[in-house]
């Protein structure tokens, strides 16, 4: 084809000049009309952020003139990227969608607005709804709440009830039935398919998840007071709850379930594990609440035949004088059931909602209407059935009626278990949160993931990794500064007075 | 300046003829300047960032100086073990700690006769006079342990110099003596001698390091591993590169497709070629899987055992870099002249004589350009290990990058240490690189020459 005459470039460059230009003006002019703009900063998802941005236009066409935009950035640029946004002085953000594990990090140096005052006027969020564990300690620090939950997370250990019937045995209630029923079930067929399967499944690597199951099997044998004791430092003396042989026990069953695993366990994942445990791969699982929804799930082999449970706990107790361990009784562990003490871990603390101190007054006022839409059992309730919103439980309604996850794809005997192990977890008022204290994520992330590491692939012994990272651990605090720290942890175990 | 005026620029006379003078300048300098202010001011901040620690504060951050903490825990403290490994405590019979076992004694026998004889011959030639060097000698070390004595005496803490600025600047106490070291050892004419003393102290201390985390009571750390990973690669790569260029060089039927084969490595992205490998090398899930099980390896993980991680990290490594050795390589083979090619022939040169006397002097200098270029990118090397393992299993594939990135991510405050660990990465990547470019280069050169 040939064009008899074409505009020259100076005349196509100058029109699309112009039109970038109106376009940039145009959009500009339009959402400076629009009234309230709501930013919200969460991680890329699609989990969390499907859900916040599908109930955006439902929230603005209910609220004329208000728009909610939803940002994302990769997991591992969100703590920073809220740091960096607010310690410079940017605020481009007016609502974070973060882990409560960083709220140490923002809530000190002012960047998080208390919210107590919305919720005392908001009766439709239904505050009451949402488990004590969340409302009274995941969502407060020093004593004031900054976050609306969005989603419940801690750990459970999920079982195949097929195969469990098959040897005869009941769901774990300690470690040790934990690691008998995985010895048993280790190399017998599970999925039909001649092969082989794996007794446990959990994913160890380096760098994802692994470091969070230590304290999930560690916990039962740390907290037994009740969540306000803290499972991670004493209370009183900030020494680190390791060098233990209630955590020094916890390593050598970490370790003592690599036997029943897949070779690769070391370098997998939580993605991986739940892969083989839907696949039917696997007898026994450690992991958040969304094997649940995922085993009704497309594609999975094992509708029908997964269990739940609480997370087994420990017949024995620490006692933290002696750093030995004392069996337990009414005393030692008040909340034991049938004289073994659980408490369950709040792995990570479930996505929750903050809103920036620095935004505008009105801004704030719909940030937060947003959030409870969000959050109210209306919206919520529907959303935790859901595989694809990354939502977890996390309120006493979403347990109770059984309704929307039989709508979801769950048989009633299946939804009334997956419940019940809920429902034990959230009622335990010995669950034992998520470490929160000012740059958690170096005790966590680097040095309890890196030791941890090393000890499982047999670079230390467990009393060696337990000193080492009690080591690393207080050299950390040296540098941070104890006193602080130790105000910190006692800050957000509700404990009053930081000294 | 009016010795010798024939060579001086002519002299400007108007100033036309100044402005002409001056416009090289001109336009070069804005350049220049640009480059090394992206060049310098980074290297200057992270080195100043080495001694400190990053704290974010309300409405900011604050920079807190910490001397040489950074480094202390490096070098003494907590993070000893995982940059330079473990060994035993236990003194040997050299009273130093450490218990390599026999093949490691070995190693050091031959590399410390290879050195001696190295200095020996460098002695030799440069036929030192017996004066100048028994004076050099005790002239060096002499002032610098007079230079270094005064330094501690006068930066020690409430010593005699308390109360000014000169107290515990620890830097001063270092940085004098080393710089006394070179500058008497210049003075006194016995440098050469001198830099290869540091030489094989450094090469040595290296080596033992190598060999007594990998004996009785030992564990690698991300010095260890970073050098097997360099060293390791590049020589199977090089010999590989050799080879496939050897073969493309003769006549054989689609020598043009595989020239294109052999590169397409080098075209794809280090993480791609991570995740692929990794796929590949998981015996569980990956696309390989099948095979596995015919072989019956399906129980069986590449990255359960530290040196099979490695294995699978240089294996990939080498996949990725042969094609790049390949296509230099290729280039210098095909400049090879033809004429002494013939002329050996016609002498009656066999196939092995002719590549040992005639090919390889010729593509030497190439070689030794290719290996320095290599080894700069591979004492780097990050992502392979970062995708492939995490640096798992525990520590066994944590390279040096990889170790100061996992630091930092974790913490803005981290951002000092992952900086003094990056300048001790840049250190032993500065000591390799010289040690390549100025002794072994001048040393296979008259050897093969």
């Amino acid at each position: 084809m040939i064009c008899l005459r074409q505009p020259s470039m100076k005349l196509k460059a100058l029109a699309l000049l112009i039109s970038i230009l109106a376009l940039t003006f145009g959009v500009g002019i339009t959402s400076a009309q629009d009234g309230i703009v709501v930013d919200i900063l969460t991680f890329t998802g699609p989990q969390i952020a499907e859900p916040l941005q599908r109930h955006a236009p439902e929230f603005a066409a209910m609220n004329a003139g208000v728009q909610i935009n939803v940002v994302t950035v990769p997991f591992s640029d969100l703590y920073q990227t809220v740091l960096t946004d607010q310690a410079t002085g940017t605020n481009s953000y007016d609502v974070f969608v973060f882990a409560p594990q960083w709220m140490g990090d923002y809530v000190v140096p002012g960047y998080l607005e208390p919210l107590d005052a919305y919720l005392e006027a908001d009766a439709a969020i239904a505050w009451d709804d949402v488990a004590g564990f969340f409302r009274d300690f995941s969502s407060t620090y020093e004593g004031s709440t900054y976050t609306i939950p969005l989603d419940g997370d801690f750990h459970m250990v999920y079982y195949r009830t097929d195969v469990l019937e098959q040897l005869g045995m009941t769901p774990p209630a300690t470690w040790d039935e934990y690691l008998a029923i995985a010895e048993a079930a280790h190399g017998t067929d599970m999925n039909g398919d001649g092969e082989g399967d794996y007794g446990s499944c959990i994913g160890k690597a380096r760098g994802e998840q692994g470091y969070w199951f230590i304290h999930s099997i560690a916990s039962g044998f740390l907290q037994s007071q009740g969540t306000s004791q803290g499972g991670f430092f004493d209370t009183e003396t900030f020494m680190p709850l390791v060098n233990n042989a209630g955590f020094i026990r916890a390593l050598e069953i970490y370790q003592a379930t690599n036997a029943f695993g897949p070779a690769e366990e070391l370098n997998i994942g939580v993605g991986d594990t739940r892969s083989l445990f839907t696949a039917g791969r696997c007898a026994l699982t450690l992991d958040w609440g969304d094997i649940g929804s995922l085993s009704v799930g497309e594609g999975s082999a094992v509708k029908d035949l997964v269990g739940a449970v609480i997370l087994p706990g420990s017949s024995q107790v620490l006692d933290r004088a002696t750093g030995e361990l004392v069996t337990c009784d009414d005393t030692t562990c008040p909340h034991h059931v049938n004289g073994v003490n659980h408490a369950p871990f709040a792995a990570f603390g479930g996505w929750s909602g903050g809103i920036s101190a620095a935004a505008p007054q009105e801004v704030k006022d719909v940030a937060y209407a947003y959030l409870s839409y969000v959050s109210q059992p209306a919206q919520s309730n529907v959303d935790v059935t859901i595989g694809a919103t990354g939502f977890n439980p996390y309120r006493v309604s979403q347990f109770e009626g059984a309704d929307a996850w039989i709508a979801a794809g769950f048989s009633e005997a299946g939804a009334a278990n997956y419940l019940g192990a809920i429902r034990d977890s959230l009622n335990s008022p010995n669950m034992m949160l998520d470490l929160r204290i000012p740059q958690n994520q170096r005790y966590q992330g680097v040095v309890l993931d890196t030791v941890l590491s090393q000890f499982l692939a047999g670079e230390f012994t467990a009393a060696e990794a337990a000193a080492e990272i009690e080591m690393q651990w207080q050299e950390i605090t040296d540098e941070i500064g104890l006193d602080a720290q130790l105000a910190a942890y006692r800050a957000t175990l509700g404990i009053a007075g930081g000294e | 300046m009016t010795a010798q005026p024939a060579q001086s620029p002519k002299r400007a006379t108007t100033f036309a003829e100044w402005l002409d003078a001056l416009a090289p300048s001109v336009f070069i300098w804005p350049s220049v300047l640009i480059i090394l202010l992206l060049a310098i001011f980074p290297l200057f901040v992270s080195l100043y960032l080495s001694f400190a620690q990053v704290n974010l504060v309300s409405g900011g951050y604050e920079v807190k100086f910490v001397g040489w903490k950074n480094y202390e825990k490096i070098f003494q403290g907590s993070q000893q073990r995982n940059f330079f490994g473990r060994w035993s405590d236990e003194l040997n019979f050299l009273g130093l700690p450490g218990a390599p076992d026999w093949i490691g004694w070995a190693v050091m026998a031959v590399l410390t006769v290879f050195l001696a004889v190295m200095l020996v011959s460098h002695l030799r030639r440069r036929q030192y006079s017996p004066i100048q060097l028994i004076g050099g000698i005790i002239g060096t070390v002499a002032l610098t342990v007079l230079v270094r004595v005064f330094t501690v005496w006068l930066v020690a803490p409430s010593g005699a110099m308390a109360g000014t600025w000169f107290e515990e600047q620890y830097w001063l106490s270092i940085l004098l003596p080393v710089l006394t070291a070179v500058g008497s050892a210049n003075v006194l004419g016995i440098a050469g001698l001198f830099w290869r003393v540091v030489t094989v102290a450094f090469t040595l201390a290296l080596a033992y390091l190598f060999v007594i985390t990998f004996g009785a009571d030992g564990l690698p750390g991300g010095t260890v591993v970073t050098l097997i990973f360099v060293f390791g690669g590049i020589t199977t790569q090089y010999l590989l590169g050799l080879g496939l260029a050897l073969l493309v060089t003769q006549n054989l039927p689609g020598k043009r497709f595989f020239r294109i084969i052999f590169l397409l490595p080098m075209l794809i992205t280090p993480v791609g070629v991570g995740f692929l490998f990794r796929m590949m090398a998981d015996t569980l899930l990956g696309p390989l899987s099948p095979l596995w099980q015919l072989a019956g390896l399906s129980n069986y993980s590449w990255v359960e055992t530290a040196n099979g991680a490695r294995l699978a990290i240089l294996i990939t490594d080498t996949w990725q870099w042969t094609p790049f050795m390949f296509i230099i390589l290729l280039a210098a083979l095909e400049g090879v002249s033809t004429e002494p090619l013939e002329a050996a022939l016609v002498d009656g040169a066999n196939r092995w004589q002719l590549f040992r006397f005639v090919v390889l002097p010729e593509i030497l200098p190439v070689t030794v350009t290719l290996l320095l270029i290599r080894m700069i990118e591979a004492f780097k090397i990050v992502d392979l290990p970062r995708i492939m393992t995490r640096g798992g299993p525990g520590t066994a594939t944590e390279s040096i990058t990889l170790y100061a990135f996992n630091q930092w991510k974790a913490s803005t405050s981290s951002i000092g240490f992952s900086s003094a660990s990056a300048y001790l990465l840049l250190l032993l990547v500065t000591f390799c690189a010289l040690v390549l470019v100025n002794i072994v280069r001048r040393r296979v050169l008259e050897a093969f020459a």
